[in-house]
């Protein structure tokens, strides 16, 4: 007893305050500071198909670049002597063995054609002797150019008419919404025919064909909405400290719509890319001799039949397109807008 | 009639604000017209809290918003320091801008989720141009955030991270960057719990006391209402029901509707709350033909 009586010494010093001391200390937040961009990322990368996706477009749009200075042989070279070679690497490996099976019968394409020895076309050649794996490069990268010129028209056009629709209201909106349902109104395919009557066929006009009709579908989602950012109270809180419209817009509008115009501009592409596709396939795309995946898909239908692998190739890049794209635009979609996948 | 402060005053307070007949109909003419506010006239006196309170959609929220300019009436005039605001020129804009501020209800709604709370204080100062450079913003938001009672560290944080008495702190601080003379509170507090409500109020009060700041407090909870202001107008249908000091309002209500209103107050006591009924108002007895002017 008298042992704890002797432990127990209190005083005024045996006591430390416990908790805050000033309002820094009160009010601190510990958790690390994300901004929203870093958070969608985060989000992103649990989404394993929009990752593999997005590396497999990093791949692809890499390898256009690359394109543009350097292809394994000229696209447009032509040796008919070579023609219709079948895919072949190095000396041959299963798959790519540069045989093909003539009625019935396996022969090698590149002794029959007498092709030196170390000449090899990886993807073999088509009916005039071109490279094919040279003129997919060529094709892919003009296909992703139209692809992002269409929707760089998507953005210049669409983005400020919705914003200026949505802003303004009344008689304004009215007037631009009815334009937008005027032009909407007439098919993709005819105005894009009438362009090509007017200019020559070839990447500008289909780029300009597809501007003048692909950029509505943006201005309405970016019309829609502005038209609930505007009364909201942090706009309204703005022009009450006198924010000029077009800071607003700059300000709050453009970073509150960001997800909208980056999801939509994903979903856009590939759909330029399946239209100009669709073009050079009927036969109003891209001229010869310049190669679009279209044109590829066109000329390998053709002998489908006995040649598959001259549409094998360009089918399979614009499927894994398609689908890297899709699914990395899902997976943005996802990551930007939680609250709209649940 | 109820005593109005200027007859109680010895000497006639300066009038900042006078609303005279003001109207705000919507799409006026058309088969979906709202009468909003319906002719209400009064005057806010320079230093007073004036509170406002109805239920919802008595128009409350629409007169705060006029008077600042967020709407254009459809008629009547409001007069600002002895100016009518519809007649502000383009460039003086600016400084009305400056001298008129408002706090608005929804905490979760009334800050940019995409901008750092520093930058959402500075907007003002940056359209005014009341800071030279980098070092004085920084300064200024930094004294703004110790007035509202918030750490220096929450400057460069994102809005989702506070709480709702917080993210309503941090709405104050950037009505009062500007440096206003006249504030609007549009139901500051309805959109938080009732610890906090207390601690957004007697912040205002006290801002107040130091910067001599007049308020237009806009609420539908008259026991608050009662709490913060000098004078209180009670508004239903888009028309006002009465007008006086605080305490007349609540301890001897004229009007059917106010009544009705204070009915429906609960207080803290078993004793009252077993006996109070609530009065229900009839609005129709706004509709016998008789003409009606408040004062």
């Amino acid at each position: 007893m008298a042992e704890q009586t002797n432990q127990i010494k209190l005083n005024k010093n045996s006591f430390n305050k416990v908790g805050a001391n000033d309002v820094d200390e009160q009010e601190k937040i510990s958790a690390p500071s994300l901004t929203f961009l870093q958070d969608a990322i985060r989000r992103l990368k649990k989404n394993k198909a929009a990752i593999i996706s997005l590396w497999l477009l990093v791949i692809i749009i890499m390898i256009s670049i690359i394109s543009i200075w350097w292809t394994p042989s000229d696209p447009n070279a032509q040796h008919v002597a070579y023609a219709n070679l079948p895919p072949k690497i190095a000396n041959g490996i299963p798959g790519f063995t540069g045989k093909a099976s003539v009625g019935g019968e396996i022969v090698d394409k590149y002794a029959q054609a007498n092709v030196p020895k170390g000449t090899y076309y990886v993807l073999g050649t088509d009916y005039l002797g071109r490279d094919l794996f040279s003129r997919l490069m060529k094709g892919v990268a003009l296909s992703l150019l139209i692809g992002m010129l269409a929707t760089l028209f998507d953005l210049v056009i669409g983005i400020p008419y919705g914003i200026i629709s949505g802003w303004k209201g009344g008689r304004t909106d009215t007037i631009m919404q009815r334009i937008i349902e005027i032009i909407s109104s007439i098919p993709n395919l005819v105005v894009v025919i009438l362009m090509l009557l007017l200019f020559t066929p070839g990447l500008g006009s289909i780029v300009v064909a597809m501007g003048i009709t692909g950029w509505i579908t943006m201005a309405r989602l970016v019309r829609a909405e502005t038209l609930t950012l505007k009364s909201q109270e942090y706009v309204l809180a703005a022009r009450t400290l006198g924010e000029s419209s077009f800071k607003i817009a700059i300000k709050h509008l453009i970073p509150n719509l960001s997800s909208t115009i980056i999801i939509q501009t994903m979903f856009s592409i590939p759909t330029a890319i399946f239209f100009e596709a669709f073009l050079s396939f009927i036969g109003i795309g891209i001229p010869a001799p310049n190669a679009s995946l279209g044109t590829l898909l066109s000329d390998g239908q053709k002998t489908f039949r006995f040649l598959p692998y001259q549409m094998w190739y360009p089918a399979a890049a614009i499927s894994i397109i398609m689908i890297a794209f899709n699914l990395l635009a899902d997976g943005l979609r996802d990551a930007f807008d939680p609250k709209a996948s649940e | 009639m109820p005593k109005d402060n200027e007859t109680i005053d010895a000497q006639p307070r300066k009038k900042l604000v006078q609303v005279k007949h003001l109207k705000q109909y919507f799409n006026p003419g058309k088969p979906n017209e709202v009468k909003a506010i319906d002719d209400i006239s009064f005057d806010i006196y320079e230093g007073e809290t004036f509170g406002l309170v109805g239920e919802s959609g008595s128009g409350k929220s629409t007169t705060g918003r006029s008077i600042i300019r967020l709407y254009k009436p459809t008629s009547g005039e409001i007069l600002f320091n002895g100016k009518d605001i519809s007649k502000i020129k383009h460039r003086d804009m600016l400084e009305f801008r400056r001298e008129m501020q408002m706090i608005f209800q929804d905490p979760y709604a009334s800050l940019n989720p995409r901008m750092k709370v520093k930058d959402i204080i500075a907007e003002g100062l940056d359209v005014h141009h009341l800071v030279k450079n980098d070092q004085e913003r920084d300064a200024r938001v930094n004294e703004l955030l110790n007035l509202v009672g918030l750490s220096h560290d929450h400057a460069t944080r994102y809005p989702h991270e506070f709480s709702g008495g917080q993210r309503q702190r941090i709405g104050i601080a950037r009505a009062l960057a500007v440096q206003p003379r006249f504030i609007i509170a549009d139901e500051p507090i309805s959109a938080l719990d009732v610890s906090i409500q207390a601690q957004v109020v007697n912040l205002l009060r006290e801002i107040q006391q130091e910067q001599n700041l007049t308020y237009l407090f806009i609420a539908h909870d008259l026991s608050m209402v009662k709490y913060i202001s000098d004078r209180i107008a009670v508004m239903h249908n888009g028309r006002l029901m009465e007008l006086s000091t605080a305490d007349e309002v609540y301890n001897h209500p004229l009007h059917p509707y106010t009544k009705s209103l204070l009915s429906a107050v609960p207080l803290p006591d078993p004793m009252y709350e077993r006996s109070r009924r609530r009065k229900d108002y009839d609005s129709s007895i706004e509709f016998d033909g008789k003409p009606r002017t408040l004062k």
